[in-house]
C-alpha cells in the first residue's frame, strides 16, 4: 500500500471486528434488558398507573364538564375571554369530528410529561446554576438528548421496556425536558448580582436566597422553558404513537400508511389546535408572572 | 471621643487563585502594577489600619478602583480577606464561622448599595421587611417596625408600590430604611447617593444627618465626591490604589494634605464653605474694643461680609463669649488663593 491510496481510503477496522463490537455491545444489552427489564418496569409502575387514571378520567368524564374544567384553567392562566372562546370552539369541533378520545389520550400524556418535567427539570436546572461544573457535564448531555434523532434512542427503551405507555412516555420526556433545565439555569443565573449581594448583606442562607430571591426572580424565564417543554411534547406524540401510545398520533400514523389525507389533516388540526391553546395559556401565565418588571410609573 | 467601634488592622485583600503566596510580595513593598502584569494578580487593598469611632460617620473616600467599595464589604465579609482582622466590639469578624456570619450580618449591620439594589419582585414594604423576614420575625412585629420605618424615610402610601414604580431618590429611601429595619448599630453605605441626580443627593444627605442624630449609628460611608465626604464626615479616609493615604478630619485633610493624591481631590474644594474660623485664625493678639466678632466655630463663609468690611482684625469668641484670638481678611485670602 503507497502513501497517497492511505489519503484517499480511509483507513477504518476491518469489517469482522467491527461486527464482533456491535454484537457484544448489542448481547451485553440484550443480558441486561432481560435481567433487569422488569426491575426496571416495576419502577414506572406508579407512573404508568397515573398516566391510566388520569386518561380514563379525562375520557369517562362528561364531556360538558371535561370542556367547562378546561375553559376555566384556560381562563385562570391567560384572563382572556377570546382565547376561551377559542378554546370552547376547537374543542368543540375536535369532538364533532370523532377525535374526543384520541384528543383526551393525547392531553393526558402531554400532561403528565409536562408534569414530570417540570418536576425533574427543575431541581437539575437549580442544580446547575449552582455549579459550573455540574454545568459542563450536564450542558453535552442535553445536548445529545435534544440532536439524537428519536429513533435511536427508541430502540434501547422498546428493548429494555417493550411497547406502551412507559417507553412512550420516556422518549416524550427525553425530548422535551432540556428546555426547561436550560432555562432554570440560565434565569437564575440571569438574577442581578447586586440584588443577591443585598441578599447576602441580610445574612440570607442559600435556601432562603434561593426561594426568596433566585427562583422568584427566574420564574419568567423558567415558565418560557415550560412552554417550551409543552411544545417539544407535542411534536413527539406521533413518534410516540409508534410505540404503542394512544392518542392524536395513532390516526396520524395510519393516515400516512393507507393514504388517507383528510383523516391525517383533521387530526393533525387537532393537535395544532393543541398546541396554540397550551401555547397561548403559558405565555400569557408567564407574561403576568413578570407583571412587576413592566409596572408603570405613576 | 466615642469608643472605637471598628478596627481594621493590617487588612490586605489580593484578587486571584494563589492570593495568599503574594502577600509577602506586597509587604515588601511590591506596587500594585508590578503585581498584576508579573503575577496576573490584582492587589484591592494594602495594609489598611483604620478605627472607626463609635456612632461616628466615618467616610471612605477615593477614585474608582482605589479600593473603597472592596474595603466597605470586609465589614461584613461580603468579601474575604487575604489577610488581616476587623475587629467590630473587640470580636474579630474575620474569624466568624459561616453560621455565625449570617448572625453577625442579620443583626448587626445594615447596608446601603449604589444602585439600590431593591427586590424587584417585592412591593415597598416587602423590601423593607427583607431583613426581619430572613430573622424570621414575627408577621405583626415585622409590619409594624416596616411601617415605622417607611414613615421615617417619607414613604407613606407607597408601601405597596414596586420599586419600578419610584423614582431613584425614593428607592434609595427605600434601600436606607431596609438596611435601618433590622436596627443594626453599623450601617454600610456603598456610594449610597452617587447615583442621584445633585438635588435629590443634597436631600438625601440631610436626611442622612438628621436621622443620625437620633439614630447615633456607626455609619461607614463610601463616596468619591469630596465635598459629600465633607459634608457627612466626622473623620474621612482617603484611598488611593487599595492604600490609605490620609485619615484625618475634614479640617486634617483641607488644611494639611498628605501627598499629591490628595492635594488633587481637594484643590477645588471652596475652603470657606468647609472649614471654620479657628482653622485659620491667629490664638494670639489683644481684644480691640469694636463690637463686631465672630464665634470660634463659625463657618468662614457665613462670616465672609463681616471679615471683609471691617477695618481692622476681628475679635474672635468661644462659645461662652470669652475672646480668643483675632482674625483678619489676609487670614482668610490666604485660604481663598491655594
Amino acid at each position: 500500500m503507497n502513501l497517497s491510496e492511505l489519503f484517499i481510503t480511509f483507513p477504518e477496522m476491518s469489517k469482522e471486528s467491527l461486527r464482533i463490537f456491535k454484537k457484544s455491545i448489542d448481547g451485553a444489552y440484550r443480558n441486561f434488558s432481560r435481567e433487569y427489564g422488569d426491575a426496571i418496569e416495576a419502577v414506572f409502575d406508579p407512573v404508568l398507573y397515573f398516566l391510566v387514571w388520569f386518561e380514563k378520567l379525562l375520557q369517562n368524564s362528561p364531556w360538558p364538564l371535561v370542556i367547562l374544567v378546561i375553559l376555566i384553567l384556560v381562563y385562570l392562566g391567560s384572563r382572556s375571554i377570546y382565547l376561551t372562546i377559542g378554546s370552547l370552539f376547537a374543542l368543540l369541533l375536535i369532538g364533532y369530528f370523532g377525535m374526543w378520545e384520541d384528543t383526551m389520550s393525547t392531553v393526558s400524556i402531554i400532561g403528565v410529561c409536562t408534569f414530570m418535567s417540570i418536576g425533574l427539570g427543575i431541581p437539575i436546572g437549580i442544580a446547575m446554576s449552582n455549579s459550573d461544573r455540574a454545568r459542563a457535564a450536564i450542558t453535552p448531555i442535553l445536548d445529545v438528548m435534544q440532536t439524537m434523532p428519536s429513533f435511536v434512542y427508541l430502540i434501547p427503551v422498546v428493548m429494555l421496556l417493550g411497547i406502551g405507555k412507559i417507553p412512550g412516555l420516556l422518549a416524550v420526556i427525553i425530548y422535551a425536558i432540556p428546555p426547561i433545565i436550560r432555562l432554570t439555569d440560565l434565569g437564575i443565573r440571569e438574577v442581578d448580582k447586586e440584588v443577591l449581594e443585598a441578599a447576602d448583606a441580610f445574612g440570607a442562607n442559600k435556601r432562603q436566597k434561593l426561594f426568596r430571591v433566585q427562583l422568584p426572580l427566574a420564574l419568567p424565564t423558567i415558565f418560557a422553558g415550560i412552554n417550551q417543554t409543552i411544545m417539544m411534547a407535542l411534536a413527539m406524540v406521533v413518534i410516540a404513537s409508534m410505540i404503542g401510545v394512544k392518542g392524536l398520533g395513532q390516526p396520524v400514523l395510519k393516515a400516512i400508511t393507507n393514504q388517507y389525507f383528510t383523516m391525517g389533516l383533521l387530526n393533525g388540526l387537532a393537535i395544532v389546535a393543541l398546541a396554540i391553546i397550551f401555547d397561548r395559556v403559558s405565555q400569557s401565565f408567564g407574561k403576568r408572572l413578570q407583571q412587576h418588571r413592566s409596572g408603570s410609573r405613576e | 471621643m466615642n469608643n472605637t467601634k471598628i478596627k481594621i488592622s493590617n487588612l490586605y485583600k489580593i484578587f486571584g487563585n494563589n492570593s495568599k503566596k503574594y502577600i509577602p510580595k506586597v509587604r515588601s513593598g511590591m506596587s500594585k502594577d508590578e503585581l498584576l502584569t508579573k503575577y496576573n494578580h490584582v492587589l484591592g487593598l494594602d495594609d489598611i489600619n483604620l478605627n472607626v469611632a463609635e456612632q461616628s460617620i466615618q467616610v471612605v473616600m477615593g477614585l474608582s478602583g482605589s479600593g473603597k467599595s472592596t474595603l466597605i464589604r470586609h465589614i461584613n465579609r461580603l468579601i474575604e480577606p487575604t489577610e488581616g482582622s476587623v475587629l467590630i466590639d473587640d470580636q474579630d469578624i474575620t474569624k466568624l464561622n459561616n453560621s455565625e456570619l449570617l448572625e453577625f450580618r442579620r443583626n448587626r449591620t445594615g447596608m446601603v448599595f449604589q444602585r439600590f439594589a431593591l427586590f424587584p419582585h417585592h412591593n415597598i414594604i416587602d423590601n423593607v421587611k427583607f431583613g426581619l423576614s430572613i430573622k424570621n420575625v414575627e408577621k405583626a412585629e415585622s409590619n409594624d417596625k416596616a411601617m415605622f420605618w417607611i414613615d421615617k424615610v417619607g414613604l407613606n402610601g407607597f408601601e405597596y408600590k414596586f420599586p419600578n414604580q419610584l423614582s431613584g431618590g425614593m428607592q434609595q429611601r427605600v434601600g436606607l430604611a431596609r438596611a435601618l429595619a433590622t436596627d443594626p448599630d453599623i450601617l454600610l453605605m456603598d456610594e449610597a447617593f452617587s447615583a442621584l441626580d445633585p438635588l435629590i443627593r443634597t436631600d438625601m444627605q440631610d436626611q442622612l444627618l438628621e436621622l443620625q442624630k437620633n439614630l447615633k449609628k456607626t455609619i461607614m460611608f463610601i463616596t468619591h465626591d469630596l465635598d459629600e465626604a465633607l459634608k457627612l464626615g466626622d473623620r474621612i479616609s482617603i484611598l488611593n490604589g487599595g492604600k490609605l493615604v490620609q485619615d484625618g478630619t475634614a479640617e486634617d485633610i483641607l488644611m494639611s494634605p498628605a501627598d499629591e493624591y490628595v492635594k488633587n481631590f481637594v484643590k477645588d474644594v471652596n475652603r470657606a464653605k468647609v472649614l471654620k474660623i479657628k482653622s485659620i485664625m491667629n490664638f494670639s493678639g489683644v481684644q480691640n474694643n469694636s463690637d463686631a466678632f465672630v464665634k470660634l466655630d463659625d463657618n468662614i463663609e457665613s462670616c465672609l461680609p463681616k471679615i471683609l468690611e471691617s477695618e481692622h482684625e476681628l475679635n474672635v469668641f468661644d462659645d461662652k463669649n470669652k475672646f480668643v484670638g483675632l482674625i483678619s481678611r489676609n487670614n482668610v485670602a490666604d485660604i481663598l488663593k491655594n
